[in-house]
C-alpha cells in the first residue's frame, strides 16, 4: 500500500460495492452489501479531492460531524488505526453508521465530487474502516478524562443512548445504561434486520463502549422496574433515549385478525428472537405464501425483505402515494425490487377479512389519486369512491410509523410531553424536569439512527455543562424539531 | 441471570419456583407480571407474579407445563438460572374496599387469584374465593387461599374433590341466592372469564378480568398482546392486564391465543423427543 498521498487524475465513477446475488440472498440473512476489499476501498478513497476541513460539505452535513477528508487521508496513508481514530473522535459507532446512515441525504449530499462525477461513497468507506479494524484487532486509543465523580443514568441503549454514554464517559463521568430488552442496541437489534446490520457489529461496538467503562444493565424497564425518580435519587443527571417504540395500527375493521403484525413485532420476532431459525430458536413467526406490507418507509422495506427470507413467495408493499414519495432510502427500495418485492402504489387498506378461525385472508384496498399538497408538501392521497378490491394474503405487516413509548413517563407529571407523546426539550436537550435530558426518537417521533446520535452528542455537551455548573432554567423554551419521516 | 432458589411440584405439570430478582421484588404489586426468557435461544413469555419478598429479593412464580418453554422451565432445578426476568410489568390491579368481593379463578389462574384475594382482604373487603380445577389432583394453593379468604368455595370439573362443576355454576348460585356482591375479579381460562362476565353483567356487578394474551416485549412495543376492549384496540401489556370484563372481546382473545398452536406443538414435540436441552 502506498504510504504517501499522491494526487492523481480523479476517477469520476464510484467503485461499485460487491453485493450478494439477489437470488441467493433472499434465501439467507447474511449481509447484502459485502463491503469493499482493501484495494477497492483505497481506490474509492483516492477519488476524494480532500476539501479543506473548514469547508468540506461532508463534515458540515453529518449530524455527528465526522471528519471525512481526515479519515480518508489516513486511509490513503495506509494508517487504518489512524483513520478509525479520526472517525471515533466524533462517532463511537462507525460500523453501525457506515451501514445504516442515509448518506445520500447527509455526508454525500453536497460532496464536491458530485460536480465532476459520482459523489464519494463515504458510507462504505466508513464501514470499511470499522470492519477492517474489527477484523484485524485494531483498537483505537480513546482518551478518557479523569473521573469527575458525577454519575449519569442513560435510559435506552439505542443510537442516542449509546452515543451520549460514550461521549459522557470520555468526559470522565460515570455512566450507567438501562435497557428494557435483554440485549443492548434498541432499534439496532430489534428493528434493523441482520442482512442490513449484522448483530455482531452492534455487539462489537457495544462491547467497546463497555471496555471504556460504560456499564449496561439489561432487563430493566424504567417506569416499571425502577422509576425515573429512583434514578434521580441515584444519579446526578438522566438522559432519556427511549425511542419511538409504540406501533401505530390502522383503525380499520379486522385489524386484530390473526397474522396481522406491527412491523415492530414482525421484525422483533425475526431479528431479536431469530424466528427465522425456529424451531432451533423458540420464537415462531407466521409463514405462508403471500405477505402484504403496508407503508413506504425503511421499516416497510425491512419487513418485506425479511418476509421473503422467511419463505413468503410473494411479498407486496402497499403504499398510499406514488413511488417518488416513499420515505425509504433509494438503496433499500432498489434492493427490495431486485429481490422481487412487488410494489402497489396509490392504494389504502380499508378493511381486513378473516377466515372462520380468525386468520387474515384478504386485505381490502381502495385506490387513491393524488390531490393537493398537504402540510408535508406531498400531494395528498384521495380515495376514489367505489374502487375497492381485495388482495388475498396469508399475513400482513403494518409499517405505518410509531409513536414514543409512554411507559417511562406515565407517572411523571413534571415531564412535559406533546400530544404525539414526544418529550419536550429545549435547544440544550433539557426536559421540564431538572437534571433530565432527552434525545433521539423520544423527542422526534421517528427519525434516523444518525439524527438520534447527533442528539446524543449535543445532549452530552449539555449534560456535561449541567454537571459542572448545576445551572437549570426555571422554564425551558421548547426546541422546534423539524418534522421528519 | 436470575437464580432459582427453591422449587416444588404443586400438582402434575404445575410447578412453583422462587427466583432471585431483587429489583422485581422491590416494586412488585398484585396483578403484575414478568416476562422471562430461559436462555439464548428461548422465547419471551409472560408469567404472573404469585408472591414476592422485598427483603429476601425474591419472587415466586407458578406455571403449568403446556408448551415448550414451560416444560423446559420445569426441568430447571434449584441452582439453575433463568437468563432474563423483566418486570414487574403491567398495571397493578386496582384494589380498594369495595365491600363484598368475589374472586373467581381457575386452574393456573389460581396463583394470581390468590394474590388479588390477599390484597382485597388486606384492603378490608369481605372476600369470597371461588377456585376451580379439572380434578382433585390439580387442586393447588388450597391452604393459601383459605388463609386470605372469608369463604372458600372449590369446584372440580369431574367432581373428584369437593363439588362437581364449574366456578361459574357456584358464582351463579351465589348471586341467585341474593347475596349482595360489590365486586368480582376473575382470572383463568378465557372461556371461564367470559362466562363470569356474562353472569355478572346481568346483575350489574363491577367485574375485572386479568387477561393473558401472547406477548413478546411486554412494554408496549410490539402490539402482539392487543385486545379489543369497549370497541377500542389496546395493548394488554401496558394498558392491562386487567380490564373491565364486561367490555372485553373474549372471543377474539381466544382466537389470538391459538395463533401459534401448530408451532407450539412442533416445538414441544421436538423438545420432548430430544429431552433436556440447555441453551
Amino acid at each position: 500500500m502506498s504510504t504517501e498521498f499522491k494526487r492523481r487524475e480523479v476517477k469520476k465513477v464510484r467503485v461499485p460495492v460487491p453485493e450478494q446475488d439477489p437470488h441467493v440472498r433472499i434465501r439467507n440473512f447474511n449481509e447484502v452489501a459485502l463491503g469493499y476489499s482493501l484495494e477497492q476501498a483505497i481506490e474509492e478513497a483516492s477519488r476524494c479531492i480532500q476539501c479543506h476541513v473548514k469547508v468540506a460539505p461532508c463534515i458540515r452535513d453529518c449530524p455527528v460531524l465526522v471528519n471525512v477528508p481526515g479519515f480518508i487521508r489516513k486511509m490513503l496513508e495506509g494508517d487504518m488505526k489512524g483513520a478509525l481514530e479520526v472517525i471515533m473522535e466524533t462517532n463511537s459507532l462507525p460500523g453501525i453508521t457506515g451501514r445504516v446512515c442515509p448518506q445520500e441525504e447527509q455526508c454525500e449530499m453536497n460532496c464536491i465530487m458530485g460536480k465532476l462525477g459520482d459523489k464519494i461513497n463515504i458510507g462504505k468507506l466508513e464501514r470499511f474502516v470499522a470492519d477492517y479494524a474489527r477484523e484485524h484487532g485494531i483498537r483505537p486509543e480513546v482518551k478518557i478524562s479523569p473521573p469527575t465523580g458525577k454519575r449519569v443514568a442513560v435510559v435506552g441503549s439505542g443510537p442516542a443512548g449509546l452515543t451520549v454514554a460514550a461521549d459522557l464517559r470520555k468526559m470522565g463521568h460515570e455512566v450507567v445504561i438501562f435497557e428494557a430488552l435483554h440485549e443492548p442496541g434498541g432499534v439496532l437489534v430489534y428493528g434493523i434486520p441482520e442482512f442490513r446490520l449484522p448483530k455482531e457489529i452492534v455487539r462489537y461496538e457495544v462491547e467497546f463502549l463497555k471496555s471504556m467503562g460504560v456499564r449496561i444493565y439489561t432487563d430493566v424497564v424504567i417506569g416499571k422496574t425502577l422509576s425515573l425518580y429512583d434514578l434521580l435519587e441515584e444519579f446526578d443527571a438522566v438522559f432519556l433515549g427511549t425511542g419511538a417504540g409504540t406501533p401505530n395500527f390502522l383503525n380499520v375493521p379486522g385489524v386484530n385478525c390473526l397474522g396481522i403484525y406491527s412491523a415492530n413485532e414482525f421484525l422483533t420476532r425475526i431479528n431479536l428472537m431469530k424466528a427465522y431459525l425456529f424451531p432451533e430458536y423458540d420464537t415462531p413467526v407466521k409463514r405462508g405464501r403471500r405477505l402484504a406490507v403496508i407503508g413506504g418507509g425503511n421499516t416497510a422495506m425491512d419487513a418485506a425483505r425479511s418476509g421473503l427470507r422467511i419463505g413468503y413467495e410473494e411479498v407486496y408493499i402497499l403504499y398510499r402515494r406514488t413511488k417518488e414519495f416513499m420515505t425509504a432510502r433509494i438503496e433499500e427500495v432498489a434492493h427490495a425490487e431486485e429481490e422481487g418485492v412487488k410494489f402497489m402504489f396509490l392504494v389504502n387498506p380499508v378493511a381486513f377479512k378473516c377466515d372462520e378461525n380468525g386468520w387474515v385472508k384478504a386485505v381490502t384496498l381502495i385506490r387513491n389519486e393524488l390531490g393537493e399538497p398537504d402540510e408535508t408538501g406531498r400531494r395528498r392521497p384521495v380515495p376514489i369512491p367505489g374502487s375497492e378490491f381485495d388482495l388475498e394474503v396469508d399475513a400482513v405487516v403494518i409499517a405505518i410509523g410509531q409513536r414514543p413509548n409512554r411507559i417511562l413517563y406515565q407517572e411523571v407529571p413534571e415531564l412535559e410531553v406533546t400530544r404525539q407523546g414526544t418529550i419536550v426539550v429545549d435547544e440544550r436537550y433539557r426536559t421540564t424536569l431538572k437534571g433530565v435530558f432527552a434525545g433521539g426518537d423520544a423527542i422526534r417521533g421517528e427519525a434516523t439512527v444518525v439524527l438520534a446520535m447527533g442528539d446524543g452528542k449535543k445532549a452530552a455537551l449539555s449534560i456535561d455543562e449541567y454537571l459542572r455548573t448545576g445551572e437549570w432554567p426555571e422554564r425551558i423554551t421548547p426546541m422546534k424539531i423539524a418534522a421528519t419521516e | 441471570m436470575f437464580e432459582i432458589i427453591a422449587k416444588q411440584e404443586l400438582a402434575p405439570n404445575i410447578k412453583w419456583i422462587k427466583v432471585k430478582a431483587p429489583l422485581v421484588a422491590r416494586n412488585a404489586k398484585p396483578g403484575q407480571f414478568v416476562v422471562i426468557r430461559l436462555h439464548e435461544r428461548g422465547e419471551r413469555i409472560p408469567l404472573t407474579l404469585f408472591r414476592w419478598d422485598k427483603d429476601e429479593g425474591t419472587i415466586e412464580l407458578v406455571f403449568q407445563e403446556v408448551g415448550k418453554t414451560t416444560y423446559e422451565l420445569g426441568t430447571y432445578e434449584v441452582g439453575d438460572a433463568i437468563a432474563d426476568v423483566v418486570g414487574p410489568l403491567g398495571r397493578p390491579t386496582h384494589i380498594e374496599n369495595f365491600g363484598t368481593a368475589v374472586v373467581v379463578s381457575g386452574g393456573v389462574g389460581a396463583p394470581i387469584g390468590y394474590s388479588i384475594t390477599k390484597a382485597l382482604k388486606e384492603a378490608g373487603n369481605y372476600v369470597i374465593s371461588i377456585i376451580g380445577f379439572r380434578n382433585k389432583q390439580l387442586v393447588i394453593l388450597e391452604d393459601e387461599f383459605r388463609e386470605v379468604s372469608d369463604e372458600l368455595l372449590i369446584t372440580t370439573d369431574d367432581g373428584s374433590y369437593v363439588r362437581k362443576g364449574f366456578t361459574t355454576d357456584v358464582l351463579s348460585e351465589l348471586l341467585e341466592s341474593g347475596r349482595k356482591v360489590d365486586y368480582v375479579f376473575t382470572v383463568g381460562p378465557v372461556i371461564m372469564m367470559k362466562k363470569v362476565a356474562d353472569i355478572t353483567r346481568k346483575y350489574g356487578i363491577r367485574t375485572y378480568a386479568s387477561l393473558n394474551p401472547i406477548m413478546v416485549d411486554g412494554t408496549g412495543m410490539c402490539g402482539a398482546c392487543r385486545v379489543t376492549v369497549g370497541g377500542q384496540v389496546v395493548f394488554a401489556c401496558v394498558a392491562g392486564p386487567d380490564f373491565d370484563a364486561h367490555q372485553v372481546d373474549f372471543d377474539e382473545l381466544m382466537k389470538r391465543l391459538a395463533m401459534y398452536r401448530e408451532e407450539e406443538k412442533l416445538a414441544l414435540e421436538g423438545f420432548l423427543q430430544v429431552g433436556v436441552v440447555r441453551g
